[in-house]
């Protein structure tokens, strides 16, 4: 079968599309379907998460989301798309509404049934809790060019890390 | 820098002493948790000198833990390769940890904690993944010392923790209770009897997952198989091990059965084969590691039959790991070709056996 667009080479490609309630089918050659942006491979996950969950990640991220970062370690859902794993745990906060279906998906539950936690209340524990708030303001002063900000912050971080 | 494992609180292999319930049909026991250090990007984003302070953390933690002591700890970033090899194959770190899985060279601040029984691997793909390991089918024990563990790290490090997910994990898969309970389990009756397909379907329908001899990504070789937990949500601790107990029971009750069947409708040809099997590992010059996992495997079966007696189940269960590439390489105090690895594992299983062939029948 030739391709419907050149006329020229195999077709390789058949899309099905639905438009308006009407299916139409093309039938096109690799070159033409990659200047259509049909992807006609598609790369093996890079970690065994499996193809069920990165055909889930798949369609939890709209595109408008992947503008969004986490606050504490700048990851985004694209570098979670990429790799499968999140960057840190206040990604769980970043991306909760994503989180809570995609782990509905995954484990049929977003809900912790186990066993709970307290945090031993320590200076540690404030320390690593206002470590975060500093690395974000850090971020925000860079994002505005206060680098004068942006430098005594990152002293601040320094002495407490 | 050559490690020296004898130093391990129980010298690394208390777990294979066959003296836990069901030792004829399951090897080991092993359960993880999945936690992270509040304060920290996760091990994969982390740089490295955050790595090192969630080390030095942990450390102190660890340091301060009664049901650790005595322990020992292993700098993973610090080892050769070849040292690195053997703390996988002694089934106390991960691929991972280790550097070997092809996808990530080791980690600066890579380490592992081992105790009596108890281990505790730093900067994983969680900064902490604790795993406690028994003889037999033993997930009750396995749990209450993992558990009281996890409460004296926990009481000292701040956990990343979410009200309405749990704990929270690098991957999605293991966020909740972090917990990933697995049972290595030997079943060459189901394999024998074409009855495993079902048996491993039948697994996945209950929410439950195998693997291979080594977890995550391995092969299943020499008719072992790990039986774990496949989610980590919705359900806790306690839940997932009784539905696993419940399992694994019944597959237990499965490969009895499949023996018991084997024996009656095929009992010269088994006894045949599994002689064989006995004999080839009992003579051979030179075994690849897959011949000589199904060899073990045969002669296992034998043993559990009771067609071989006079040989123990711990000999067969130090024979899976001290015949692995990294221990005859570590035992003959040089590196190995795989031609030399071949010989030199035919060597040490022939010795292994003539040790006992006295009392074999």
């Amino acid at each position: 079968m030739l391709c419907d667009s050149c006329r020229e080479r195999d077709a390789v490609v058949h899309l099905t599309q639905i438009v308006a309630n009407a299916v139409t089918q093309l039938h096109l050659c690799e070159r033409c379907a990659a200047e259509r942006g049909v992807e006609t491979t598609v790369a093996a996950p890079k970690h065994p998460l499996g193809d069920f969950l990165q055909a889930v990640q798949q369609q939890l991220v709209p595109p408008s989301v992947d503008a969004g970062r986490c606050t504490f370690c700048n990851a985004t859902m694209r570098d979670f798309k990429a790799t499968g794993r999140w960057g840190c745990a206040r990604c769980y906060s970043t991306f909760e509404a994503s989180m809570r279906e995609l782990l509905r998906r995954v484990h049929g539950s977003s809900r912790h049934v186990g066993r709970g936690y307290q945090p031993p209340r320590s200076e540690m524990m404030e320390r690593a809790g206002l470590l975060g708030d500093l690395r974000e303001q850090l971020r925000r002063a860079v994002e505005t060019e206060q680098f004068e900000l942006a430098a005594d912050l990152r002293d601040r971080i320094r002495v407490l890390e | 820098m050559t490690i020296d494992l004898s130093l391990l609180p129980d010298g690394g292999v208390g777990w294979l002493d066959a003296s836990g319930r069901h030792s004829n049909v399951v090897l080991s026991t092993r359960i993880r948790l999945a936690r992270n250090v509040e304060g920290y990007a996760f091990t994969g984003r982390a740089r490295d000198g955050e790595r090192l302070r969630v080390l030095a953390q942990v450390r102190d933690a660890v340091t301060d833990a009664a049901v650790l002591k005595p322990h020992v700890e292993f700098r993973v970033d610090e080892l050769a390769p070849t040292d690195r090899s053997l703390l996988h194959e002694r089934h106390v770190v991960s691929k991972e940890l280790a550097g070997l899985d092809g996808h990530h060279a080791v980690r600066a601040g890579a380490a592992v904690f081992l105790g009596d029984g108890l281990g505790v691997m730093v900067n994983e793909e969680d900064h902490l993944r604790l795993q406690a390991l028994h003889s037999g089918f033993a997930l009750p024990d396995a749990y209450a010392s993992l558990d009281r563990l996890d409460r004296e790290l926990g009481a000292r490090l701040p956990y990343a923790y979410h009200p309405e997910f749990g704990f929270l994990t690098a991957c999605p898969t293991n966020v909740g209770t972090g917990m990933r309970a697995s049972v290595l389990i030997h079943l060459p009756g189901l394999v024998l009897t074409k009855e495993i397909g079902k048996v491993l379907s039948g697994l996945q329908q209950m929410g439950l997952t195998y693997r291979g001899l080594y977890g995550e990504g391995s092969e299943v070789v020499g008719n072992f198989f790990q039986i774990s937990n496949q989610t980590t949500l919705g359900r806790s601790e306690e839940e997932l091990l009784d539905q696993l107990i419940r399992v694994v029971g019944k597959v237990i009750e499965s490969e009895e059965e499949a023996r018991r069947v084997l024996l009656r409708d095929a009992g010269y040809i088994i006894e045949d084969k599994l002689w064989r099997a006995y004999g080839t590992l009992r003579y051979a010059r030179s075994l690849t590691f897959d011949e000589a996992m199904n060899y073990l495997s045969g002669v296992r079966l034998a043993v559990g039959l009771k067609l071989i007696t006079g040989l123990s189940v711990y000999t067969l269960n130090k024979l899976l790991i001290f015949s692995q590439a990294a221990h005859l390489a570590y035992a003959e105090g040089r590196p190995l070709t795989e031609g030399e690895t071949n010989l030199a594992r035919a060597r040490y299983v022939r010795m292994a056996l003539e040790r006992e062939a006295g009392a074999v029948g």
